[in-house]
């Protein structure tokens, strides 16, 4: 005898319905990644890479902290949305669970730790 | 029949390789590596603002030959990830699903994505002074 009614049971087994939201958020986010990514690339092809005081001035300018603070939140985004469709694809019940909430976490942390650095450039912190 | 004794689709091992199937998965194969990039991003603007010794130990760790080996690597994935998503930008537009299109949508992106990354090696290696 279970605590759960069959009704409880029967209920939520269809599709979740968010697909489309998804599939949505994966193309508008692709279209965002290739024009940030296009100027982020452009650009580091153009800075001496191996020269900290010229990166730090290029990424301190207000525009090129903006562009990459966006693609850096796009990129984290896009990604975690991209991994979820594959975990969910290819694995299933606690490996499907624990490998979403792993992707989720650390596409968020990662996230957070690169902006964080991105503002401490910005603002002179050192 | 049990739900997770069914018989799955596609039967990928009856199918010959195609570039329709082989770019496909590459995409998704491509896409997770790049994923794994984010730490390396997140890794470089922490050294950036880290000052002028943490940078330089970054600069050593990925100019290194290993270092500098993942990094082409990232790009050529970059760059084929880029070419193919506007691939498939182009067929959710509906444009380019006649069977020739796809295979030479598809080739065309496999060449262009090797010489843009060799391009953009080029560059940021000349910029990086290594």
């Amino acid at each position: 005898m279970s605590l759960r009614s069959p009704l409880a049971r029967a209920l939520g087994l269809g599709a979740a319905g968010d697909g489309p939201a998804h599939w949505w958020s994966q193309r508008v986010s692709a279209v965002a990644m290739v024009v940030l990514t296009s100027w982020f690339l452009l650009s580091a092809v153009n800075l001496e890479l191996g020269n900290p005081a010229v990166v730090v001035q290029w990424l301190a300018a207000p525009l090129n902290t903006v562009l990459m603070i966006l693609l850096t939140g796009t990129l984290s985004y896009h990604s975690a949305i991209g991994v979820q469709v594959v975990l969910e694809d290819y694995s299933g019940g606690w490996v499907r669970v624990a490998g979403l909430l792993v992707s989720q976490f650390l596409h968020i942390l990662l996230a957070a730790v690169a902006i964080v650095a991105i503002l401490r450039i910005a603002f002179g912190v050192r | 029949m049990a739900a997770g004794d069914r018989p799955l689709s596609p039967h990928l091992q009856v199918y010959r390789p195609q570039i329709s199937s082989v770019l496909s998965i590459m995409h998704r194969i491509s896409g997770v590596f790049l994923a794994l990039g984010i730490f390396v991003l997140a890794y470089w603007l922490n050294a950036l603002a880290g000052g002028a010794a943490a940078y330089a130990d970054a600069v050593g760790l990925l100019g290194s030959g290993p270092g500098k080996l993942a990094l082409f690597f990232w790009l050529l994935a970059f760059c084929f990830h880029f070419l193919n998503g506007i691939r498939h930008l182009a067929w959710d537009a509906g444009m380019g699903f006649e069977i020739q299109q796809v295979i030479r949508s598809g080739w065309l992106v496999l060449i262009g994505a090797a010489v843009l990354a060799g391009l953009l090696w080029a560059g940021l290696i000349a910029g990086a002074g290594a």
